[in-house]
């Protein structure tokens, strides 16, 4: 008997080799999978039991935490609700993170390599120290008027966004997506009330979570006419260049034609580009896009941005909030040819073309800054728990979409617009305004969406440069744009902006 | 003390017998690995308190400290009544069960409001009462040890113990659900507060009389046979008892809703079938049927549902636990969680958040410490049952007697397979069953069964190694008087 016993003993053996195989599988292989599943509350609870950091502008809290009784130690507070909503973003306990909460979720909770200094200390203190603090380059102020100028708009407009940035350097100035949404009930410690609220506001009109001023694309209408008219510059064009205009144009192709927004605005058959960008020139920008080719007009706009797929906003060295690519869209015939009928559309913002706020507000950057494109942040420096700077951010170019000749021109162009053309609202008293206004059809909608690019500078130097989307606003839509964009880039100012 | 062992020398020198040289008391050995678990507890339930309430309590080594007692307790009974026994079996368990109780009132403390943890009475809980469990389960082992002085004795009362068996199994699956069920498996029964799993017990029962059966019979299943494919089968007729053993594990598979249960019996029978015949065959019959029946449990299951459902959805969950995670699969889900979790290393002893895991004090003991000791303790663990396993086993090989090779080895086997299908269950390996893990789980019908199984092994390594009295003259009457003087060596037993 005693052979079958060892056999016995050896399939105990497999047995146990087979568990010791499938701990190994569990505990080792899948460990990282199952340790940050989102069905595991463990880390949580360990997560929880450290303070995190401070999202903070000008010494306010936007995030903070508080002490509770409950078996998460920390609750997360929101104390301006709606106003940071969407750059700030949440931390649920269940729910998905968004904004820098997620953006620079290890160095508010502390775990980044960057504060591994005082994980170590820890380890003997046997104290749990705080995470990280998030210093934002936001302007309070300008972000009050961001929100009061898009929610007060006599335009009928339920729907926007606001994004202002420093032209020098990239660094975001106000940054407001409308509607908004109170965070505090998402980051409940009542998992099922947080769900709750977040259902309701998945459900709720005009989609509140939405991120317009980086996940909105619509078109650009009339503000697309500043790359149009880079694009001339930089192929020989003058801002005294001649070009066709007229009342009307029809394209080769197509039998719709395109008119001006008024009989009064350049009837007659020839004008200076400067003129047509301070009137806004449909039948010139048309013309002048099927003269320059799609190539140009497309290269140019990828040359500001469009395209990229990339892009995030937040830290500079590493992650951020994603943006959406901006479109020029398809400009061809079936034959690979341009459609010069797609190509007129396309040169005055319709057609396929699709910008983002934040994008327009690039633009409007690019041209107040010489021409040097930088690439924009939210994240101004990272503090330790003990607020001694970890990091500061030093601004980034991308490219020079246009030299610096150009941008000269384009500023005098865009100045022009502002002084004597259709972005009159803009002005602000004492400094240089310049800009472009938009109004985009989309779909059969009567109400379009109205635009307004534009930048400040004091004595030739960039102060702030914003983008204002004021979706299915009733007549007047791109100058109400206007007058906010004023507002907030005033703010700006007032805050002693543009350092 | 008493029994110091022999000096190895001997006329064993001559290489004549060299298997006599077990007649060894090794008493000391035990004693020091018998402390060294005790340290080893101590310095657990230390940790655990130092991360849990920040400061280690002054009462720290007191549940430590009782169970040392009663297990130093056991081995002085051991001394006496069974000097030569196997000397790891004992410290293997006591460490597993001791390292059990401090777990349990670590998950005790992370139940308690963190106020009360520094003054969670020491007797209070599941560890109290587990700890209380302990010293009865000491001293049913220690009473087994005394009553039964010689494992044949228990073969007088196969047949009794043969229907003792089977009543326990099958009182749970006649008695109302009321009275029988939880977590949807009935292998229970509940009166007032107390709850008795009397499988447990069953198990100890069935393998003796299996043993003494096939002790009798094994001529006749071995030997005729006809042979196929190269292997020789048995008669039909010959199958009578493996189809009736395996009737009654479906019984229990289909009335008391519990794989595990089933897979057990059946697995020990078999096994123990394998030895005594040493037939493949059997092995071959015995896993084509078991797979057979469990295949049909599951299409029954699939199909017409009724008592077959339960084994299903286990299936069904088995497969993937996170399709449901918050409801049928939670369980699962949150038990290779915590594994996870764990990873390698582990949270350390009181670091982690075992009670996230339902009934973590029980079926899932094994992923609650799995969170905190990580994998590396985890493996210690699975070591320390592959030890008594196979210690248990090797108590079948030593031992001279049919009836003793097949009881050891059917009851070593009988528990290693019990650790693999709750193991395996709590990790994702089989389908999750209801079974206890042997002496970690909280709970005193199974920490005594099991005991009781130890006390067995003990007695059965006992005579293994109790040196040869020339003729075998005391031949199913008690232990055989006094070891005597053997070779010459000087070899003092106390007699009790």
């Amino acid at each position: 008997m005693n052979g079958p016993l060892r056999r016995a003993g050896v399939v105990v053996m497999i047995l146990f080799g087979l568990l010791f195989a499938n701990l190994n599988w569990v505990q080792g292989y899948k460990a990282d999978e199952y340790r940050n599943s989102d069905f595991n509350g463990r880390v949580q609870v360990a997560e929880y039991e450290r303070a995190r950091g401070v999202i903070e502008v000008g010494g306010k809290a936007l995030a903070d935490g508080k002490v509770t009784t409950g078996e998460l130690k920390y609750l997360r507070t929101y104390p301006f609700k709606s106003e940071f909503a969407h750059v700030v973003g949440y931390k649920p306990v269940n729910l998905a993170a968004t904004g820098i909460e997620k953006a620079e979720n290890e160095f508010l909770a502390g775990t980044s390599d960057r504060l591994f200094g005082d994980r170590f200390r820890d380890m003997f203190t046997g104290e749990e120290t705080a995470g990280g603090n998030v210093v934002l380059t936001l302007s309070l102020r300008a972000q009050d008027a961001a929100v009061k100028g898009l929610a007060n708009n006599d335009v009928g407009s339920t729907r926007g966004a606001a994004v202002a940035i420093n032209p020098k350097t990239g660094a975001v100035q106000a940054f407001v997506s409308m509607p908004s949404f109170d965070p505090n009930p998402l980051v409940s410690h009542d998992t099922n009330a947080a769900e709750a609220a977040f259902n309701q506001l998945e459900k709720a009109k005009d989609s509140p979570l939405k991120n317009r001023v980086l996940g909105e694309v619509l078109p650009p209408g009339s503000t697309f006419k500043v790359i149009d008219t880079a694009a001339a510059l930089e192929n020989g064009l003058t801002p005294q260049t001649n070009i066709p205009a007229g009342p009307s144009y029809t394209a080769p192709t197509s039998g719709t034609p395109i008119r001006n927004a008024a009989s009064s605005v350049c009837p007659e058959s020839q004008v200076t580009l400067a003129e047509a960008l301070r009137e806004s020139c449909n039948t010139g920008f048309a013309q002048l896009a099927v003269r320059l080719g799609a190539t140009k007009i497309k290269d140019k706009a990828r040359a500001f941005g469009f395209e990229d797929e990339s892009l995030t906003v937040g830290n500079l060295d590493g992650s951020g909030l994603p943006v959406a690519a901006s479109r020029t869209g398809t400009i061809q015939n079936p034959d690979g040819g341009d459609d010069p009928a797609a190509l007129a559309q396309s040169g005055i913002g319709q057609n396929n073309v699709r910008m983002t706020p934040l994008q327009g507000a690039m633009i409007a950057a690019t041209v107040a800054n010489g021409g040097e494109r930088m690439r924009p942040y939210l994240v101004q420096q990272l503090l330790g728990p003990d607020r001694r700077t970890i990091s500061t951010t030093s601004p980034k170019k991308i490219n020079n979409p246009v030299s610096a000749t150009v941008a000269a021109q384009l500023q005098d162009m865009m100045v022009n617009v502002v002084e004597g053309g259709t972005g009159r609202n803009a002005r602000i008293n004492g400094y240089t305004v310049g800009g472009k206004t938009g109004t985009a059809q989309d779909g059969g909608d009567p109400n379009d969406h109205g635009w307004f690019i534009g930048f400040v500078l004091k004595d030739g130097e960039p102060i702030s440069a914003v983008c204002v989307l004021l979706e299915r606003a009733t007549a007047g839509g791109s100058a109400e744009a206007a007058k906010i964009g004023g507002d907030i880039m005033e703010a700006v100012i007032a805050d002693g902006g543009g350092n | 003390m008493t029994a110091r062992t022999t000096p190895a020398a001997s006329p064993a020198v001559t290489g004549e017998m060299p298997r006599i040289r077990m007649s060894k008391s090794r008493r000391n050995a035990e004693l020091g690995l018998l402390l060294f678990a005790m340290a080893l507890i101590t310095a657990y339930a230390a940790t655990v308190e130092a991360t849990m309430l920040d400061s280690v309590t002054p009462d720290f080594w007191i549940p430590a400290a009782l169970v040392s007692l009663v297990f130093l307790g056991l081995h002085i009974v051991i001394r006496f009544l069974a000097p030569y026994a196997d000397p790891a079996l004992v410290p293997a368990v006591a460490l597993i069960n001791g390292l059990g109780v401090a777990f349990l009132r670590r998950i005790d403390l992370g139940r308690a409001d963190a106020a009360d943890r520094a003054n969670f009475p020491i007797f209070a809980g599941d560890g109290g009462r587990q700890l209380a469990w302990t010293l009865l389960a000491a001293i049913m082992a220690a009473g087994l040890l005394i009553i039964v002085r010689d494992h044949r004795i228990v073969s007088r009362y196969a047949y009794t113990l043969g229907l003792v068996g089977i009543v326990l199994v099958m009182i749970p699956a006649v008695l109302p659900s009321r009275y029988s069920e939880i977590n949807g498996a009935k292998l229970w029964i509940l009166i007032g507060g107390f709850s008795i799993q009397p499988g447990e017990f069953a198990k100890l029962a069935l393998v003796s009389f299996f043993a003494y059966y096939l002790v009798r019979k094994r001529e006749v299943l071995s030997l005729a046979s006809r042979r196929f494919l190269g292997i020789d089968f048995p008669r039909g007729r010959d199958l009578g008892p493996v189809v009736a053993v395996w009737l009654l594990s479906l019984l229990v598979l289909v009335f008391e809703k519990d794989l595990g249960t089933a897979l057990l019996y059946f697995g020990m029978f078999v096994v123990i079938l394998y030895v005594a015949t040493e037939r493949v065959s059997w092995l071959i019959i015995g896993l084509l049927l078991f797979f057979g029946g469990a295949t049909l449990a599951y299409s029954l299951g699939a199909s017409i549902g009724g008592p077959f459902a339960n084994f299903y959805d286990r299936v069904q969950i088995w497969q993937d636990p996170f399709a449901d995670p918050y409801n049928a699969g939670y369980q699962p889900v949150q038990s290779l969680l915590g594994l996870g979790t764990g990873g390698l290393f582990g949270a350390g002893p009181g670091g982690g958040q075992p009670t996230k895991v339902p009934d973590v004090e029980d079926d899932f003991i094994f992923a609650g410490l799995g969170e905190e000791i990580g994998l590396f303790g985890l493996s210690a663990f699975l070591v320390m049952y592959l030890l008594i396993v196979e210690r248990g086993l090797r108590a079948g090989l030593a031992v001279r007697d049919s009836f003793g090779k097949l009881l050891a080895g059917g009851l070593a086997f009988t528990l290693g397979l019990q650790v693999f299908v709750i193991v395996g269950g709590v990790s994702g390996l089989i389908p999750l069953t209801g079974q206890t893990t042997p002496f970690l789980s909280a709970g005193g019908s199974s920490l005594m069964a099991n005991w009781l199984i130890i006390a067995m092994l003990l007695r059965i390594s006992d005579a293994a190694g109790r040196p040869v009295t020339g003729s075998a003259s005391a031949q199913g009457d008690g232990p055989a008087g006094p070891p005597v003087k053997l070779h010459g060596a000087p070899t003092e037993v106390i007699r009790s």
